[in-house]
């Protein structure tokens, strides 16, 4: 059997960090070619370190790494984005870090997904630039539930698989899908959904952001949205998502100030 | 994930009480295995004396230091040395992450405030939220009016720059001054290893010369 090299690279995306000893750190990141791995940053928290800053979590680059005895050694990293309007805001910073979040508990070590990669960095690269935040983390998670096989169905009742009219249908978060008004089963949770929150979230699943990007989300609508898709990702992971109460606490604290701006700015 | 000799495998030779500090010992940051064992049979060897006064300084420690009122720094006395010095600004406070940093920002000579220590920082995915760290105590603080000025002195990285940010849209509205650290280039740098974000903010506060 051939060795396998002693090096390799990889261009990845940091989801995040914690410390290790004195002086070091081990950084979870999300890999073009392997997956999710974790990987030793020698000496980062010295203020000399020639890597810390191109290890920040949500900092995309081209990364040397070594096969080392426990954990691999990241040796070289070439930053490629450092996302810097992330960092320079809390509404997108924090949801950056919800979105590197979910990738991270959603995936295995080692498991590529060249395709979770690029939904990953094109979301952090959307939430650096555009204004639509909520729409494009609503994107995210949906094309996430996708990636993950947690698809949800949007054509048929999940119940007696008959097509779903625009009406007032339940959303069931368990079972994966929309259920009919008159199928009420009673053992799954089911949520009131509304004709609207479900032709958006067809949209969603249908994958095209240049399409959702067109939508101006009421915010009533929007709220809806995002309460289903959370429960959906709760259900599919099966596990508390620690930095949606951060988001929660920046948006609960920044709301009234948020509505003064977009006033100011006009429509648009 | 440790090498060396696991805890639970230590041979039978080893008298109780020496596995015990052994245990103990390795527990400590930085030490390992084979550290802990060294410092044991150390320890076994020093004078009583010696060993009484290092278990003593460990049992004080644990009973005589407490929070400052104030500045929430460790210290003996309420409050602390530092609030208590009439000489020191006190409208300004340096807000650090942990009492560490304050003596780091002392050791400079260059800052003659008040402190305030928040024992952490915001860390949204290990669940750690505004509600853990010390910030209705530096609220609290400023509500006399008497701070004019608030430096955030948290780590320039990710989780201390969104801990800045967050705690300055706390402030601002209430009249303070909030300012962060500069951040540029370390004393013996390299600039050809530097990193985009420090170079970029490098040039951007750039002095005269």
């Amino acid at each position: 059997m051939p060795q396998p090299p002693r090096v390799y690279k990889t261009p990845a995306i940091v989801l995040r960090q914690r410390k290790l000893g004195d002086a070091d750190k081990i950084v979870t990141l999300y890999t073009a070619n392997f997956g999710k791995l974790d990987a030793v940053a020698k000496g980062v928290r010295r203020v000399t370190s020639r890597l810390a800053g191109h290890v920040e979590p949500l900092s995309h680059g081209s990364f040397m790494i070594a096969h080392g005895r426990n954990l691999d050694i990241v040796t070289q990293v070439q930053t490629i984005e450092t996302f810097q309007p992330l960092r320079d805001g809390l509404e997108r910073l924090c949801r950056a870090l919800y979105v590197a979040e979910l990738v991270d508990r959603a995936t295995e070590e080692r498991a590529e997904n060249f395709a979770l990669y690029r939904l990953l960095l094109n979301t952090l690269r959307r939430l650096s630039q555009r204004e639509d935040l909520d729409l494009i983390v609503r994107f995210f998670e949906m094309a996430l539930l996708v990636e993950l096989g947690y698809q949800p169905e949007l054509a048929k009742c999940v119940v007696c698989r008959s097509p779903l009219k625009q009406e007032r249908n339940a959303w069931a978060p368990g079972v994966g899908g929309v259920v009919c008004p008159t199928c009420r089963p009673a053992e799954v949770t089911l949520r009131p959904l509304s004709a609207n929150a479900l032709n958006v979230l067809r949209l969603l699943q249908k994958g095209d952001f240049q399409e959702v990007a067109r939508l101006d989300l009421a915010a009533e609508l929007g709220e809806e949205l995002e309460r289903h898709l959370r429960d959906a990702i709760h259900f599919a992971l099966d596990r508390d998502v620690r930095s949606a109460a951060f988001l929660d606490a920046v948006r609960g604290r920044l709301r009234p100030r948020q509505q003064v701006a977009a006033r100011g700015a006009g429509p648009g | 994930m440790n090498e060396g000799a696991p805890a639970g495998r230590r041979p039978p030779s080893t008298a109780a009480p020496v596995a015990r500090l052994i245990e103990a010992l390795h527990k400590l940051p930085g030490i390992g295995p084979k550290s802990a064992q060294r410092l044991t049979y150390y320890l076994l060897r020093v004078p009583e004396a010696e060993a009484r006064a290092l278990a003593q300084a460990i049992v004080e420690l644990k009973e005589k230091i407490i929070l400052c009122s104030v500045c929430q720094n460790v210290t003996e006395e309420n409050p602390c040395g530092i609030c208590s010095d009439g000489q020191r600004d006190q409208s300004t406070i340096c807000v650090v992450e942990e009492p560490l940093d304050t003596l780091a920002v002392e050791r400079t000579g260059g800052y003659r405030g008040l402190y305030h220590v928040l024992h952490g920082v915001l860390s949204p995915m290990e669940g750690v939220g505004p509600d853990d760290l010390k910030l209705n105590e530096l609220v609290a603080r400023l509500r006399n009016g008497s701070v004019k000025e608030v430096i955030m002195a948290t780590n320039p990285n990710l989780e201390g720059e969104a801990t800045a940010m967050y705690v300055s849209r706390l402030l601002v509205p209430m009249g303070v001054r909030v300012t962060r650290l500069a951040r540029g280039l370390p004393a013996g740098a390299d600039l050809e290893y530097a990193d985009d974000v420090t170079l970029a903010r490098a040039i951007e506060h750039r002095q005269e010369v």
